[in-house]
C-alpha cells in the first residue's frame, strides 16, 4: 500500500487552533488547548498546550504572531483496530502487520474505537503517532438515566455512559440501549440511529 | 453540523447570563443617568479606524468596523461635551479566545476638565453597583514600577523593552495581582502610553490605568493626550512601526486630529470590555459562558 506523504512546511501563529498537528524540535505535537492573550496594548501572544504524539505528555508553550512551526512530516495509511492490551491499541494493515499506539496518545478517541474499525494511522519516521477516526461512528448508550418526557424547557441534556465508563451528554429522549452517533472530531452526540 | 439538540441546551444554559447581563446594563445606564451623563452613539463603520500599534481592523466595503468609538467621542468632548457614554458594540481583526471575540461591546465613558484619578474614583463608584465584586474598602492601587520591581525583577518605566514588558505582565504580574477583588494597575512606561499623556513632573510615566479583576483585564483609562503635535506623531510612529511589521497601515484620522488643533481642553475616559465584566461577574472563566453567539 502507497502512503500519502505530507510535504513539510511551516505554520504562522494564526494558523494554530485546537487539533492542529506540529513539530517541535523533531517531535510531533498535537496542539490541544489554544488561547490569544493580548497584554494591556501589547503584542497578540498564542498560548498553547501541545501533547507530544511520542508519549503524549503536555507542556504550555507561548508564541508571538511571527513565531513559526512545522508542520510534521506524517505519512498515513488505512488499518483496522484489531484490540487492546492493558494501556496499548493494536491496529492491524491489510498485511496483517500490527502497529500500537499507547492510550494517552488517543485521548478520547479510544473510546470510540470498536472492533475492525477502519481508521487513518500517521506515521512519523515510522512510528505510529496519531489516528483520525471515521468522522461519525455509532455507539450503544450503555447507562442512562431515564429522561422526562415533554420537558424541553431546561436540562434538554443529561450524561450517557457508552463502553469504557466514557460519558458523552445527550438529549432526554435517549435511553439506554439505544445507538447514537458521535461525532469524532468534537466528541459530541451528533444524532440518534433509529433502528429499522 | 452540531446537533441541533446540543445548540438548543447550549443556548438555554445561557439565561442566566444573559439576564445579568441586563441587570448589568440597567446598573450602569442608572448609574451614568444619576452622574449627568449623556448618552452618544457614534459611527460603527469608519473611513479611517483609530491607528493603534497592535489592532487591526475589519474592513468593510471601502470603509472599516471601528475597533474602538474613541476619536469620535474625543471630537464630541471637545466640544465641549463634558460628561458622554456609549455602549456599542466594536471590532478587532483575529482577536479571538476564551478572554476575546472580534465583534464585542465595549462601555467608553469620557470627562471633560479630569485626570485619569477622577475617572479611577468613577469606576470605584460604578463597581460598587455589582455585588460579587463586595467592596467594603477602597480598590488597590499599583504601580507598574512597583509590581515589574516585586514581580519581574527590572523597571520597565526606567528602561522599556516591549517584548519583554509584555511577556512578563502575562506571565509574571498578572498571575501575582490580588484575588478576589478590583485592582487598578497604573503609571505606564510611556511607550506604552497609548493615547495617553505623560504624567506632569515626571515625563517617563504615561497617566494611565487599567482595571483588572482576579488577573482578568476588564477596562483601559488615560488621561487623554490632547497635545495636537505628540499625538501626530505617535500615530506616525505607530503607522511606521506597523509598515516595517508587514501591518497593515491606515490613513491618519485628520478630522480628529483637527479637533484637536483647535484646542481640547484637559479630559479622562475608559474603555471597559462589556462581556468581560459580565464574565467575572457570573464567575466564568471564558466569554463563551455569557455569550450567546460566538465568532
Amino acid at each position: 500500500m502507497k502512503g500519502l506523504v505530507f510535504m513539510a512546511a511551516d505554520y504562522t501563529a494564526s494558523d494554530f487552533r485546537k487539533g492542529l498537528r506540529v513539530e517541535v524540535d523533531g517531535v510531533p505535537y498535537v496542539i490541544t488547548e489554544f488561547n490569544f492573550v493580548k497584554p494591556g496594548k501589547g503584542a497578540a501572544i498564542y498560548t498553547c498546550r501541545l501533547k507530544s504524539l511520542i508519549d503524549g505528555n503536555t507542556y504550555v508553550r507561548n508564541f508571538r504572531s511571527n513565531d513559526t512551526l512545522k508542520k510534521p512530516d506524517l505519512e498515513e495509511r488505512t488499518m483496522r483496530f484489531s484490540h487492546k492490551e492493558s494501556d496499548h491499541f493494536i491496529f492491524m494493515d491489510e498485511n496483517f502487520e500490527q502497529f500500537t499506539l499507547l492510550d494517552k496518545v488517543l485521548g478520547d478517541n479510544q473510546y470510540f474505537l470498536f472492533e475492525d474499525c477502519e481508521v487513518r494511522v500517521l506515521y512519523h519516521n515510522g512510528q505510529a503517532v496519531d489516528i483520525t477516526l471515521p468522522t461519525f461512528i455509532e455507539k450503544v448508550i450503555l447507562e442512562t438515566e431515564p429522561g422526562a418526557r415533554g420537558n424541553t424547557a431546561t436540562n434538554t441534556l443529561k450524561p450517557a455512559k457508552i463502553n469504557g465508563d466514557f460519558e458523552i451528554m445527550v438529549p432526554l429522549f435517549i435511553n439506554q440501549g439505544d445507538t447514537i452517533k458521535i461525532d469524532t472530531r468534537t466528541g459530541e452526540y451528533a444524532d440518534r440511529v433509529l433502528k429499522k | 453540523m452540531r446537533s441541533p439538540h446540543l445548540e438548543r441546551a447550549r443556548l438555554q444554559g445561557l439565561q442566566p447570563a444573559l439576564q445579568l447581563r441586563t441587570q448589568v446594563l440597567t446598573a450602569i445606564r442608572s448609574w451614568f443617568s444619576h452622574e449627568g451623563f449623556t448618552e452618544v452613539e457614534t459611527p460603527v463603520r469608519l473611513p479611517t479606524p483609530a491607528l493603534e500599534l497592535h489592532i487591526d481592523a475589519e474592513p468593510s466595503g471601502n470603509a472599516f468596523l471601528r475597533t474602538s468609538p474613541e476619536l469620535h467621542m474625543k471630537r464630541l468632548l471637545a466640544a465641549g461635551y463634558d460628561r458622554i457614554f456609549q455602549i456599542g458594540p466594536c471590532f478587532r481583526k483575529g482577536e479571538r479566545g476564551a478572554l476575546h471575540n472580534p465583534e464585542y461591546t465595549m462601555l467608553e465613558w469620557y470627562r471633560l476638565g479630569t485626570d485619569y484619578l477622577d475617572i479611577m474614583a468613577d469606576t470605584e463608584s460604578l463597581l460598587r453597583q455589582f455585588e460579587p465584586f463586595n467592596l467594603k474598602s477602597e480598590i488597590p492601587r499599583l504601580t507598574v514600577e512597583d509590581l515589574f520591581l516585586q514581580h519581574a525583577g527590572w523597571n520597565p518605566v526606567e528602561a522599556y523593552d516591549a517584548e519583554r514588558f509584555e511577556h512578563d505582565l502575562v506571565s509574571k504580574v498578572e498571575p501575582a495581582l490580588p484575588r478576589d477583588t478590583p485592582v487598578f494597575v497604573m503609571d505606564y512606561p510611556v511607550s506604552a502610553a497609548a493615547l495617553s499623556r505623560r504624567k506632569p513632573g515626571r515625563e517617563i510615566v504615561a497617566e494611565r490605568f487599567e482595571l483588572y479583576f482576579n488577573g482578568v483585564e476588564i477596562a483601559n483609562a488615560f488621561s487623554e493626550l490632547t497635545d495636537p503635535v505628540e499625538q501626530r506623531q505617535r500615530f506616525e510612529l505607530w503607522a511606521q512601526q506597523r509598515q516595517a511589521s508587514g501591518a497593515p497601515v491606515y490613513p491618519l484620522d485628520e478630522d480628529f486630529l483637527a479637533a484637536l488643533e483647535l484646542g481640547m481642553p484637559p479630559a479622562s475616559g475608559i474603555a471597559l470590555g462589556l462581556d468581560r465584566l459580565v464574565m467575572v461577574l457570573a464567575g466564568a472563566k471564558s466569554l463563551d459562558e455569557v455569550m450567546a453567539f460566538r465568532e
